[in-house]
């Protein structure tokens, strides 16, 4: 039951007669799926628990979890499964951050080399990504094809490389801008955004150092929804902005605070506790809006029309450990 | 609100606000991007379940700067010595350097920036200084040029070069830089508590 991909060792069985999927072990789960649904099965004291949802929104889970490299944290594709990145491992885990599994000890954590579950996941989101579905769209703007039996697939949405720059997009050989001859066109919801650059005046000898971008224009020509791309970066302080259609497809368990600067539309959050899941907040967020997301939270995010979010990142080192030591306060500000 | 009558199934008549939009947002193709401005922003709701509303320290750009004093830097997010802060952008401002790059962004207005290549950086910021210093009088050093900004363009703030702002009308700027001697802190005049 395995293949090779990338030199990992992926298990993977036959494409099944009924359905064409192949299904997938890791560790002690497996994943399989059918015409609608994704499960994944696990087995804790010789009790075999399995968890069902719905193929598109487990893809788009995944695809979350394989393009930010597992992010800060906690990634919950629902209130049972999930990762947690250690950062050179990656915990799997099923029910864990669930009360009633937990408290009945029906939960399961397993510990993987991230080299190996990143290629699990994306020999998972090869096979169950049919073709004219991109998870990374908003719904209104892909097919429905991931409903049914294997039908082709979709690798050019799904290896799409996140856009990160080294100091600011636009500078000799840092990120590209977006253009519609580099294949971004405008987005369908930002018809309206002013694609007018910046005047940039330089002298001559500082053509190279005198730099400005209309950040705006970028952002509405992103072709992916809460995927965000890096847009300035200052030591370890990033800015990563975002556009956000639909609903946030993962539950984000933050292992450090960052914060949100909306600077478009709206976006309604819901602040979960990380560890429970037990409802804490609503922070409904306008453009100018600007809110923490502190340390020991879980939010998902609903965006009715596409919008820009700016997620501010700080990526110093240990951070995850300072928090989860408790040498740092979880909010940010006292006052 | 005027009211009109909507048959809808098993004989219910509906009463729904005249005027009616035809579809919602979702089912036009046309869309209406919403930016804020100073004289137009709406502030968002925090609505509490079980929390404090202090942990997400929630303020509004907008709301900071009509309420700020031209080009005083007033954090808004922070993050272990790292921050963003709001600037009213309003006629002329000092000249500024830090010993590191920030990364300004027009959220409101016109704004230009003016940038000097510093002849001694080092003498002007001492280097490991954290956030940016005003710089006395006129900066020593050649013109890099000027760049004219409007909503939403982020212009680079390099190292090593002096800036200052300048702009007709009143703006607003989102400063990313490093909490230094300059940055104002008045959380709890701008945060919902």
């Amino acid at each position: 039951m395995s293949q090779t991909v990338n030199a990992l060792e992926v298990k993977a069985s036959p494409a099944s007669n009924q359905t064409g999927y192949r299904s997938f072990e890791l560790g002690s789960f497996a994943f399989s799926r059918d015409e609608y649904f994704a499960k994944v099965t696990w087995h804790v004291g010789g009790q075999k628990l399995s968890h069902v949802m719905s193929a598109d929104a487990f893809l788009r889970a995944m695809m979350r979890d394989v393009a930010w490299g597992f992010f800060y944290g906690w990634v919950n594709f629902d209130p049972v499964i999930g990762t947690r990145n250690l950062y050179g491992k990656v915990e799997l885990y099923a029910g864990a951050y669930h009360p009633a599994y937990k408290e009945k000890g029906l939960d399961l954590t397993e510990t993987f080399d991230s080299r190996e579950i990143m290629a699990t996941f994306k020999a998972i989101l090869d096979d169950w990504t049919n073709e004219g579905f991109d998870p990374f769209a908003a719904p209104d703007e892909t097919d429905t094809t991931w409903v049914g039996k294997k039908n082709g697939n979709n690798r050019l949405a799904i290896e799409r490389q996140r856009q990160a720059c080294k100091r600011m997009p636009g500078l000799a050989g840092d990120a590209e801008l977006r253009t519609d001859k580099n294949g971004y066109p405008v987005n369908r919801a930002f018809a309206d955004v002013s694609q007018e650059e910046p005047e940039v005046h330089a002298e001559p000898g500082f053509e190279d150092e005198v730099h400005a971008f209309s950040l705006f224009a970028y952002l509405s020509r992103s072709d992916v929804t809460w995927n965000p791309s890096v847009s300035s970066v200052l030591e370890r302080s990033l800015c990563c902005p975002t556009t956000e259609e639909y609903i946030l497809p993962i539950k984000h368990g933050n292992d450090r605070v960052e914060w949100f600067i909306q600077l478009s539309d709206q976006i309604e959050w819901e602040i979960e506790d990380k560890q429970t899941g037990a409802p804490r907040a609503k922070v409904i967020m306008k453009a100018g809006d600007v809110a923490a997301m502190p340390a020991d939270i879980r939010h998902q995010g609903y965006s009715k029309k596409r919008s820009m979010l700016l997620v501010w990142e700080n990526a110093t080192p240990g951070l995850p450990e300072l928090y989860e030591s408790g040498k740092l306060k979880p909010n940010p500000v006292e006052f | 609100m005027a009211l009109e009558a909507v048959k809808s199934g098993e004989g219910v008549l509906l009463l729904v606000p005249g005027n009616r939009e035809v579809g919602g947002i979702m089912m036009t193709t046309k869309f209406e991007t919403t930016f804020g401005s100073l004289g137009d922003f709406s502030k968002g709701e925090l609505e509490i379940i079980n929390d404090d509303p202090k942990n997400y320290v929630f303020s509004n750009i907008f709301d900071v700067a009509s309420r700020s004093r031209p080009y005083e830097k007033v954090v808004v997010a922070i993050n272990l010595g790292y921050v963003f802060e709001t600037l009213r952008a309003e006629g002329t401002s000092t000249w500024f350097a830090a010993a590191h790059d920030e990364f300004a962004i027009v959220m409101d207005g016109v704004v230009a920036v003016d940038l000097v290549k510093l002849d001694a950086p080092d003498a002007v910021v001492p280097p490991g200084q954290r956030g940016a210093i005003a710089v006395e009088g006129t900066p020593v050093g050649r013109k890099m040029g000027y760049v004219k900004c409007k909503r939403g363009h982020q212009v680079l703030l390099p190292k090593g070069a002096a800036y200052r702002f300048r702009a007709d009308k009143p703006g607003v700027i989102l400063l990313q830089t490093v909490d230094g001697a300059l940055s104002v802190h008045k959380w709890a005049d701008i945060c919902y508590k």
